[in-house]
């Protein structure tokens, strides 16, 4: 008996490692930026924000520490709502910029927000296609078309879920060759060239820098995608934290986001 | 460190005794993540959790792809053990190397050069359109990405095996007038049968697991290229109950497979 469960849990601690070696690759793939730990002495705050925030929020960084001399600015970008599962798990954070309201909702129900979070920018769908345009696509209503291969973004996560609202809305049923897990996973296809429409935001139309090109569709209006943001309760520099927050939403914050293409609140 | 920590002859294991703690922390610190884990399942719901269609769906499709990429690594994977082991020498050094980077490579990493060279615009994906087949988002691409990932455990498995056996009998086969086919088949094959068979498992073992080439490369579309561990991701995102209760499934599939196959190579060892 003692023999039998010696082998079973030998053979469970074998799968467990092949399984944790299998899905290292996971974790790299949301979390493109890394959160410094080090106590906020000084001036320093942590800002956890939405992985399609990166080069805006990045540049607003440089921003915010030219305006506060001696003040220093950390990010960790990934998807929303692992950064929400990060919070509840007790990483250090001073502000949390979420891509939709249903992680910021997640946030705040756990009692994680120090204030009322506030909207700081809106984004829609576009169709990315690639630079050619193999599929012909100009209308909404093209994607539906046999042959067009269509990439998606699963309906859990926010992407997919505003590109399901934006089908509701024009009657339309979408039938994606797949659904990915990320809006930058279904650039990527697009990029390649393995898929013929993408539906991403206009911020990733913008980012991609001519490697896609967009088309527009009124039906996106449906869709709109709020950014809210907030200064957390961990915070142990709270005046600094409702500083970033602060200069996030004001003229300079303001003009970034609306030059990277992202819509005013 | 205890001070004691020269070897000390006891019975005839003449295993050092301190060694037991480093062993013993190893063991704690792969089995207790999966007691967390345990911890975290939600009972109550776990049977609906993970009989949903979409669970299913991708539970049916891992085995499957998993299987059928067994095969592939089998069909590529014994010719490429042999070549290695028994052929030239000349260069299989870097033969070798080449054989196993995908081991050392990030799948994600393995999943781009997948894209970049089948995909519609890539190297080879480029004739292989004008032709009209088209791999990325198919089951087939779910399958190239698990081969892919998991060939260098059967290569290195069969390797070893073949290298311990030695190549004597079948020396003595040809003197005897066999043929190298047919030396191979009556020979050579079943003397590495419990090396073939750990390379096997190893293999479907990581071709279910796979993750990382898979998302890069075949995509994600529920029935066709979501496998489990891609509906384990994706759940987390919005149903962290669902995604744990799907992650003991693999765990316990992962176990099964394993566990299976080194009993029955211990057997098989006792027996022999």
């Amino acid at each position: 008996m003692r023999i039998v469960l010696k082998q079973a849990l030998a053979s469970v601690g074998v799968a467990l490692a092949l399984a944790l070696t299998a899905c290292g690759g996971a974790p790299q793939a949301v979390n493109s930026g890394s959160a410094s730990p080090s106590a906020t002495s000084g001036g320093s705050v942590t800002v956890f924000a939405a992985a399609s925030l990166t080069a805006t929020f990045t540049e607003l960084g440089h921003d915010f520490e030219a305006a506060h001399p001696g003040s220093k600015v950390n990010f960790s970008f990934g998807g929303s709502s692992d950064l929400v599962s990060q919070l509840q798990n007790g990483a250090p954070a001073d502000v949390f910029a979420s891509a939709d309201q249903a992680n910021m909702t997640k946030a705040t129900n756990a009692g994680l927000a120090a204030g009322t979070p506030q909207v700081f920018a809106t984004n829609v769908l576009e169709i990315a296609v690639p630079p050619s345009n193999p599929a012909g696509v100009r209308t909404f209503q093209d994607l539906t078309r046999s042959g067009v291969r269509l990439v998606v973004c699963a309906q859990q996560v926010p992407c997919g879920s505003a590109a399901q609202k934006a089908a509701k809305a024009a009657g339309l049923t979408l039938k994606p060759v797949s659904e990915e897990q990320s809006v930058t996973d279904v650039l990527g296809k697009v990029i390649s060239g393995d898929a013929d429409a993408g539906l991403v935001y206009v911020t990733d139309v913008k980012g991609a820098r001519g490697k896609v090109s967009g088309v527009t569709f009124p039906e996106s209006s449906s869709a709109v995608n709020s950014y809210p943001i907030v200064a957390l309760k961990a915070s142990k520099n709270a005046a600094l934290a409702q500083a970033f927050v602060d200069f996030v939403r004001g003229a300079q914050g303001q003009k970034v986001l609306g030059d990277a293409g992202f819509g005013a609140p | 460190m205890p001070a004691s920590a020269r070897p000390e002859p006891r019975g005839y294991s003449g295993l050092p005794r301190w060694l037991y703690i480093p062993a013993g922390l190893g063991v704690l610190f792969v089995l207790v993540p999966l007691v967390g884990m345990l911890t975290r399942v939600d009972w109550l719901h776990f049977v609906p959790l993970v009989t949903s269609d979409s669970s299913l769906a991708a539970l049916r499709l891992s085995l499957e792809t998993a299987l059928a990429s067994t095969a592939a690594c089998l069909v590529l994977g014994v010719p490429m053990a042999l070549v290695l082991a028994r052929g030239p020498a000349r260069g299989r050094r870097w033969l070798r190397a080449l054989v196993l980077l995908p081991l050392v490579l990030p799948p994600v990493v393995g999943g781009l050069a997948l894209l970049y060279t089948f995909g519609r615009l890539g190297l080879v994906g480029r004739l292989l359109d004008v032709a009209g087949v088209q791999l990325a988002f198919t089951t087939t691409a779910v399958v190239m990405a698990q081969t892919f990932v998991s060939l260098p455990f059967l290569v290195v498995s069969l390797e070893g095996a073949l290298r311990t056996a030695g190549g004597r009998y079948e020396a003595v086969a040809a003197t005897l007038g066999a043929g190298p086919t047919h030396v191979f088949w009556r020979v050579t094959l079943p003397l590495v049968v419990p090396g073939l068979a750990s390379g096997l498992v190893l293999s479907f073992a990581r071709s279910l697991g796979e993750f990382g080439a898979t998302l890069t490369f075949a995509g994600s579309l529920g029935g066709v290229t979501r496998t489990l561990p891609l509906e384990v991701y994706l759940q987390r995102e919005i149903d962290p109950d669902a995604a744990v209760a799907l992650a003991l499934v693999l765990v316990v599939v992962a176990a099964v497979v394993v566990g299976v196959a080194y009993g029955r190579r211990l057997a098989g060892a006792v027996a022999a």
